[in-house]
């Protein structure tokens, strides 16, 4: 994994042609004009709060990235910055608020900011000391503690209820009331533009250079005369800085912060949007953050136990494809350079019918189990096709379909794999170097 | 008070054993493998649910041999299919594995067994008081759980230091690559170990389910102070294990049995300040304080002495 993280980021560095910075800013601005388009055609109150969502989870996954991806620090505690960014972007509107200080609603993100920064100020020179494994327990321990902590000092995280806020109440700007949730979503928006612009900028810097290499190889950081605790930290910094800004988005949001903001939950979470979507690309938590959220919104309604596929999805990743989405779809660059694409794409659609029966095995296996141990007899809806979770004859085809669809879908990944490196030898020997 | 103490020393360790029925394996696995098992508090988890389920079949007593079993065989699974699989990607991948191993675990146990505590009783054989201490009737089932884990203690001691698999993993545990190049299977080793530590963890979980509460929680309530433990005792060291586990069950124990706050000590607060942090702080009781006493502990053996207690390898 280390070497395809540190190749690919650096080999665009340097010798730019004309057309690719008209290409890089293009992806730019094509993405700043899905957000404002978006809302004009899907205009529903549910997809417009949709989107809103989908917004906070991309800024905090992207955070995330920080750590993660261009730090290699794994930490199982970022929601914390986030829940204490929500926390402090709700008690400054209630300050705001009662105050009367002349600040309206869309620089309080900023103070959401703060709150995660702070945080991580503080507690970043103890955490970051070390590096792997030793950071994530401690990066776990520390979360519990301010997890459990939040439940202890109710004047500041408001106890099981949490704080609550109106975000209508502070002063407008340019006549904005930020009522409506389209309102909402623009500032999110916004602010989803500029955190995206800034942490982007961010791994251009010399300080985002040396955070990769400090995730590479700290010892020899150390000789060209850095100091991997110093980088760590400030990378630490940053992205609590950033997480902050998420959770003060949500908060707008939802007017409420509460002690789930700061959870194990919430940290899973985002560990699971970043490294689902790929933590090497800049634009991997970006779509992890996107599938992830319209998973859970959209499984939920289909299904009582969509955490279980969550769980399923991030293992398969894990061993299959510890890339990402990302990952698999950079993996195509030079096949589509060289030409060799169509050569890989039978085996593809070859492999595609037992690992979509594999898939409907295991879902039709565990939708079964899971009705029959709730008790409720509704019958599983595959496709359009009616299962009874009841009868043996669902039962029968779950266990065909997960057995027989495993051992052909093995068989068909490896003409895959034998396609794929074919495809891929040609492309090398026409100079398009993955 | 006396009375309290006694009690609560008792508990604690008790609670401090479970602890360390727990940590070995997971501190063992740590050092020979480099991996973090975050699913092993799943596998105590696992220990409990099955001895539930198999109570319920056969009997507590044949239920508590063949749920470790159980469990033992899913680690070793777990090793082979899984996380060598995984290796070539690294230690970040390994610990992404077994987290998202736990997530499903809990999603699964939930799904069968709902998420609502299961009723997992005591056997009626140990059901009944062992010995009063002044008024308090403390039981059977208890000292059961007491004798049991000293045992495994004892037995995890004896092999360690007196059989020949012992040494092999003690050297292991500190040179991994070097017993590689003595000839051994480090491969077979690692699959030993992981089940070996899984299936302690199974122990665990079948004799603490009917004490303590069994429910699809219960891994993600007990993960993270397992955690500490291995942190706060030193990466790797088994005596460190030991010591911190027993320091935490008994300081948690205590805490817990604890109702004082410094209003009690001190006196209330001007009550005409209104409430703040500091009234926040000045109100809580001890025992409200108990959960997160373990990562206050972790906190400061980070700041006073960051390798743990009996750590001496650098990770």
């Amino acid at each position: 994994m280390n070497a395809k993280t540190t190749s690919t980021p650096t080999s665009t560095i340097a010798g730019k042609p004309a057309g690719d910075g008209l290409r890089f800013y293009g992806i730019w601005l094509a993405g700043i004009a899905v957000l404002i388009v978006l809302p004009l055609i899907f205009s529903s109150g549910g997809s417009l709060t949709s989107f809103s969502l989908i917004g906070i989870a991309i800024v905090f996954a992207l955070s995330y990235n920080i750590l993660l991806g261009q730090t290699g620090l794994l930490s199982f505690g970022h929601a914390v910055h986030y829940g204490l960014g929500g926390f402090a972007a709700c008690h400054m509107m209630n300050a705001v608020v009662s105050h009367g200080w002349p600040i309206p609603l869309p620089f309080i993100p900023l103070f959401g900011g703060l709150g995660g920064l702070v945080f991580a100020i503080i507690i970043g020179w103890l955490m970051t000391k070390r590096a792997g494994t030793v950071f994530s327990m401690i990066s776990l321990g520390i979360a519990e503690l301010v997890a459990s902590s939040s439940l202890i000092l109710r004047s500041v995280f408001g106890g099981e209820s949490g704080i609550s806020t109106d975000r209508t109440a502070l002063p407008k700007i340019f006549g904005l009331s930020f009522g409506p949730q389209l309102q909402v979503y623009y500032l999110i928006a916004f602010w989803l533009v500029i955190s995206a612009v800034a942490m982007y900028a961010l791994t251009r810097t010399p300080l985002g250079r040396i955070s990769n290499a400090v995730r590479d190889n700290p010892e020899r950081v150390q000789f060209i005369g850095y100091d991997p605790h110093v980088v760590r930290y400030i990378a630490f910094c940053f992205a609590g800085f950033f997480a902050g800004v998420a959770g003060g988005l949500a908060a707008i949001n939802f007017e409420i912060a509460n002690a789930a903001y700061l959870g194990a939950i919430q940290s899973g979470l985002v560990l699971f949007s970043t490294f689902i979507g790929g933590v090497a690309y800049f634009f991997g938590p970006i779509l992890g953050a996107i599938l992830v959220t319209y998973l859970q919104l959209g499984l939920t309604s289909v299904t009582g136990v969509w955490q279980l596929y969550f769980g399923i999805i991030f293992i398969g990743i894990v061993m299959l494809s510890p890339g990402g989405i990302a990952g698999l779809v950079m993996m195509h660059r030079p096949l589509v350079r060289a030409g060799t694409l169509p050569t890989v794409i039978p085996s593809y659609l070859i492999a595609a019918v037992p690992t979509l029966a594999l898939a409907c095995g295991v879902i039709l296996t565990i939708e079964s189990i899971s009705r029959t141990h709730s008790g409720q007899g509704n019958p599983i809806n595959l496709f359009g096709v009616a299962f009874s979770p009841a009868s043996p004859l669902t039962w029968a085809s779950a266990a065909v379909l997960l057995i027989g669809g495993f051992f052909v879908a093995r068989l068909s990944w490896r003409r895959v794999a034998e396609a794929w490196d074919r495809a891929a030898t040609v492309a090398r020997d026409r100079g398009y170097l993955a | 008070m006396l009375e309290l103490i006694v009690i609560s020393t008792l508990n604690g360790l008790l609670f401090g054993m479970l602890l360390f029925l727990l940590s070995s394996g997971l501190t063992v696995i740590f050092s020979m493998m480099g991996v973090l098992n975050f699913a092993h508090a799943s596998f105590y988890m696992l220990g409990a649910f099955f001895g539930f389920q198999l109570t319920k079949w056969i009997g507590f007593w044949p239920a508590l041999l063949l749920a470790p079993l159980l469990v033992g065989a899913i680690g070793m699974a777990v090793e082979r299919y899984g996380l060598r699989n995984t290796h070539k990607h690294g230690h970040v991948a390994e610990l992404l594995l077994t987290f998202g191993l736990a997530f499903a675990i809990e999603e699964i146990v939930a799904m069968m067994w709902g998420r609502s505590p299961v009723d997992y009783r005591v056997p009626a054989l140990l059901d009944f008081p062992a010995f009063t201490i002044f008024s308090t009737n403390y039981p059977a089932y208890k000292i059961f759980m007491l004798a049991v884990s000293i045992l495994i203690f004892i037995v995890l001691l004896m092999v360690l230091k007196r059989t020949r698999v012992g040494l092999i993993v003690q050297a292991a545990l500190t040179h991994p690559h070097m017993v590689g190049h003595l000839g051994h299977n480090v491969g077979r080793i690692f699959m030993l170990v992981f089940g070996v530590g899984s299936a302690l963890a199974g122990i665990a979980g079948v004799i603490a389910g009917p004490a303590l509460v069994t429910q699809s929680d219960m891994a993600a309530a007990l993960g993270p102070i397992l955690f500490v433990v291995i942190v706060f005792g030193g990466l790797g060291s088994l005596p460190g294990a030991f010591i911190a586990s027993l320091v935490i069950g008994l300081i948690q124990t205590f805490a817990v049995a604890l109702n004082g706050s410094l209003a009690s000590a001190f006196g209330p607060l001007d009550p005409s300040a209104g409430p703040s942090v500091l009234t926040d702080i000045w109100n809580v009781t001890i025992a409200q304080v108990a959960p997160i006493v373990p990562y206050l502990l972790l906190v400061i053996i980070l700041i006073v002495r960051p390798m743990g207690l009996m750590g001496t390898r650098e990770t």
